[in-house]
């Protein structure tokens, strides 16, 4: 799948393909990712994303495409040659040396002057808050302590491309959630380009600007995380980021500005146009919170069907709900509990109504 | 039943223990004696001692065998790591499967062989060149070819459950293939590197076998000189030289031990000041 | 490109440095091994005749170096060689040194295995330290215990147990004890890093089907430790074979080991050929067992996953 606006982009990989004893890791991906972005490759493990970045990197050799990066050519170059570094899922810190001279790694490699390597590093030491650490040993720091120092050590050398991976894997949650604005502060505040490899979707949403989900080391979508939340490119997009429901079904409508489609709960009127036949499978794809659901018919007339409440999940702020459909199909409901205004509450086993509006869901063909 | 499980358990413990050291206490006890006897101990006298500080023979071999040893331990450190990495980091090359064959060999193979097959080969290149002569030159390369497969064992184990995500962020930093391994590696194998030269220098100074074969005229490690003597019957002097080792090697391991308690208790400290 | 060059040239000095060392002090040696196991014994001047006459051309290859080692050429029946006894005789003390160790060093690894964990390490550092100090000076004090006038003569006496000294230096009792003593070691420290990893659950899982310690000892923790019975086993049978040092020390003439018979051969008759034909059958002798092992322990691995 092709990105848009491919010619313009910082980092561009064209075709890139990758297959280990035969199987295809990487399969023609072509990506295009603009100077300063931080773009996330989302999929679960064995999507080939990690392979990607690898690629990126220079421990991995494609098997065909290119990757271009400020317009030059990164084939035959060694990763000691790239100006790319990476930020290793386990930060991958030197356990014999301490921070100063971790952050100072690179820049040594490079030969630079002592006076220039120490002000750097004291630079990375204030963009991180690690000053007072800087003589301790790996061993000695705390998680969230080590990845700054990989943080750090990463972007010392000034590198035209960061890469990230997993970079909130490590860490408990509370500290991730954190940890996940401090990093976007400290990349955007350098403005290095950055590409993140991640399987969590939320942390993807979070810190990326724009996302490409994989699968089988095939690109699905590429897309910012609202495009890619509302306006999922297929099933396997739409059902890996969020939750969602999918009513397989048949188009019975088709015209420029709505169609509707036949499933097993009845007749769903969408609110927009879809290019193709009449009477093709389809499925038709309505998020949780678009869902609004009520013991009492409600007014409106369209996408109204009825149901049994089999399951409640009270999550304080919202609850969810899982109302078994005519068809036996498996309806989750997002509701936010805002006070009661007049609606009985609901509770197992009630039948009830729920609705959505025509354009909360979308058709996919895929 | 459980209790006198664990009764036996403690009864069998100090059973192989007093057999394991049986020989050591009785050398150290004997080493004291003042004649010759090996059954009664007659008295406490230093004269073995005395004797061991006048007899060339032994001091000579053991001067000899500290040489060939640590020579033969710093050799045996470097084409073991060498042969290590290349096991460990290279899958795939021509001449793998008989490159590991002849590695692990050494192992396996008895002494006698070893040292007949060496044999021949030194006398085969003296034919050819008229050198080398067999002596120490010729002992050490014996015992580098045995020290290098032991020593590469302790090392390729290290080499592996090593983390490899260091070495790969060294050549992202900017290191080069022999950088990555001079400041990376290098570092975090190092006391493997250690173990593998103690293992081949203990090899090397205890070794009778190989050095009987690859030794010349006049050139006598200790353990020849020991091996000698214990063919001709009993010799108290080898009771203090045994001692006076055992004592030494004692004071190692003692002084290790607490060196490695304190370095765990430093650790801990420093873990937990996070 | 020019990265991929110096990546495979230092590469190709990584692997060159020990290959090339070992191709010239394992693998030439071996083939000369080979070579003069098949010459005719030379002269006073060269200890072999060469194995290609290079006047008449002709190869002479002297597989008679091979069968005289199984078959006298004074007559006698196959295998009632004094070398065939020799290799047998080593293979049997071998296999007894083995077993003897196997069931000495099992309940003690055992039980080191199941001591506390603090106390691990100090009893390992105990099993470690007689091997650190010289095995040849232990063998030798084995000499002066076992002597007609020794120690444990001495002792035996005193106690009354026997009213003249027993003879139990060079025999074949005393040069079994010195093989079990010094590689006791190398069948204790395998089983142990076998049990120690060992489930403990797994016995309480038999106790609590109903099954007697001595029962689950046999049904659960030795079949459990199969890997590590026969790693200690060939641990100390493969190097046993060749014994030289302790038949010598504390050996006897009946005790007669494949070892020795390579070296008289060598430095006492200075028969060159029969002593490289006997290193040789003994080389093969021992890839045996060892083709097996690494078959049985291949087998496994390939099991498990």
């Amino acid at each position: 799948m092709a990105d848009k606006g491919m010619a313009q982009g910082y980092l561009v990989t064209e075709h890139l393909v990758k297959r280990f004893d035969g199987a295809l890791a990487v399969d023609d991906v072509s990506l295009s990712i603009a100077k300063g972005e931080i773009f996330a490759l989302l999929g679960s493990s064995g999507c080939g994303k990690s392979t990607l970045l690898r690629m990126l990197a220079g421990f991995e050799q494609p098997g065909a495409g290119r990757i271009l990066l400020g317009g030059q050519d990164m084939a035959g170059i060694a990763p000691y040659e790239r100006p790319i570094n990476m930020m290793f899922q386990s930060y991958a810190l030197f356990p014999h040396l301490d921070v100063w001279e971790n952050i100072a790694f690179g820049l040594k490699r490079e030969g630079l002057p002592r006076a220039d390597i120490q002000r750097r590093v004291g630079e990375m030491l204030d963009l991180v808050q690690l000053g007072e650490f800087a003589k301790r040993k790996p061993h000695q720091l705390s998680g969230g302590q080590q990845q700054r120092v990989a943080l750090a050590r990463s972007l010392a050398k000034r590198p035209k491309l960061l890469l990230l991976d997993e970079p909130l894997g490590a860490l408990d949650k509370k500290l991730r959630e954190k940890t996940q604005f401090e990093l976007v502060n400290i990349i955007e505040q350098v403005g290095v380009t950055c590409v993140m490899v991640t399987h969590d979707q939320e942390e993807a949403m979070t810190m990326a600007s724009r996302i490409a989900v994989m699968s089988r080391g095939r690109v699905l979508q590429v897309g910012t995380p609202q495009e890619v939340y509302e306006h999922p490119a297929n099933r396997f997009v739409a059902d890996f980021i969020g939750n969602v429901n999918l009513f397989e079904g048949r188009l019975s409508v088709d015209e420029a500005d709505h169609c509707a489609v036949h499933t097993g709960i009845g007749e769903i009127q969408v609110g927009h146009g879809v290019s193709g036949t009449l009477n093709m499978p389809v499925a038709l794809a309505v998020r949780p919170e678009k869902l609004e659901i009520s013991r009492e018919r409600p007014v409106v007339v369209k996408n109204v069907f009825s149901g049994q409440v089999r399951e409640i999940a009270y999550f304080g702020s919202y609850s969810t709900y899982i109302v078994v459909a005519s068809d036996g199909t498996r309806v989750r409901i997002t509701e936010s509990n805002t006070s009661r205004d007049g609606r009985s509450p609901i509770t197992w086993d009630d039948a009830v109504f729920f609705w959505w509006d025509d354009a909360a869901g979308i058709v996919l063909r895929d | 039943m459980r209790g006198t499980f664990k009764h036996f358990g403690k009864f069998w413990l100090a059973l192989v223990f007093a057999f394991l050291y049986a020989p050591l206490l009785f050398m150290v006890v004997f080493s004291f004696n003042s004649t010759r006897q090996d059954a009664v101990f007659t008295g406490f006298s230093w004269r073995w001692y005395a004797a061991l500080t006048t007899d060339t023979r032994i001091i000579d071999g053991f001067w000899l065998s500290l040489k060939v040893a640590t020579i033969t331990g710093v050799l045996s450190a470097v084409l073991a790591t060498f042969a290590a990495f290349v096991l460990v980091r290279y899958r795939r090359f021509g001449g793998r499967t008989a490159f590991s064959g002849m590695v692990n060999a050494p192992l396996v193979m008895p002494e006698v062989v070893i040292g007949l097959s060496l044999l021949l080969l030194m006398v085969g290149v003296q034919n050819l060149f008229g050198w080398p002569q067999r002596g120490m030159l010729t002992i050490i390369l014996g015992h580098t070819l045995l020290g290098m497969s032991y020593g590469m064992v302790v090392i390729q184990s290290r080499l592996q459950e090593m983390d490899r995500s260091i070495e790969e962020a060294a050549m992202d930093l900017g290191a080069r293939p022999h950088q990555v391994f001079l400041l990376v590696t290098l570092p975090n194998i190092f006391q493997a590197i250690l173990a593998a030269f103690l293992l081949a220098f203990t090899l090397s100074f205890d070794d009778v076998v190989i050095a009987e074969f690859l030794s010349g005229p006049g050139v006598n490690t200790l353990p020849q000189v020991i091996f000698g003597y214990a063919r001709r019957g009993i010799n108290p002097t080898i009771y203090a030289a045994a001692t006076l080792l055992i004592v030494t090697v004692t004071l190692a391991v003692v002084a290790y031990s607490l060196w490695v308690a304190r370095q765990t208790r430093q650790r801990a400290r420093e873990t937990a000041v996070v | 490109m020019a990265a991929r060059s110096t990546f495979s040239l230092g590469k190709r000095f990584v692997i060159g440095v020990p290959f090339a060392w070992l191709l010239v002090f394992f693998f030439l040696p071996f083939l000369i091994l080979l070579y003069i196991s098949f010459v005719d014994m030379g002269n006073d001047i060269s200890p072999f005749k060469p194995l290609w006459n290079a006047e008449t051309g002709v190869l002479s290859l002297k597989y008679d170096n091979y069968g005289s080692i199984f078959q006298s050429p004074d007559g006698g029946g196959l295998f009632q060689t004094l070398y065939v006894e020799a290799y047998l005789r080593s293979i049997g003390y071998a296999l007894c040194t083995a077993v003897l160790c196997l069931v000495l060093g099992y309940p003690f690894a055992y039980f080191i295995a199941r001591s506390k964990p603090g106390v691990r390490p100090a009893l390992l550092m105990m099993v470690m330290l007689p091997f650190w100090t010289s095995f040849l000076l232990r063998v030798y004090a084995w000499k002066g215990i076992l002597a007609d006038q020794g120690v444990l003569n001495r002792l035996l006496m005193l106690v009354g147990l026997t009213d003249e000294p027993i003879l139990m230096l060079y025999t074949n009792v005393s040069m079994l004890l010195g093989m079990t003593y010094v590689y006791l070691p190398f069948m204790v420290l395998p089983l142990y890093a076998n049990l120690v990893k060992m489930d403990v659950r797994l016995l309480e899982a038999a106790y609590d089907l109903g099954a007697s310690p001595v029962k689950a000892f046999w049904l659960v923790t030795v079949p459990l430790s199969r890997a590590g019975i026969l790693a200690g086993f060939m641990l100390v049978f493969i190097p046993c074979v060749g014994e030289f040092v302790i038949p010598s020390l504390l050996g006897g003439p009946q005790t007669l080991m494949i070892g020795r018979v390579v070296w008289d051969e060598m430095f006492t008759s200075n028969n060159w050929p029969r002593a490289t034909a006997l290193a040789v059958v003994m080389i093969v002798l021992i890839v045996a067992p060892l083709a097996f092992y690494y078959h049985h322990t291949g087998k496994a691995a390939d099991a498990r996953t």
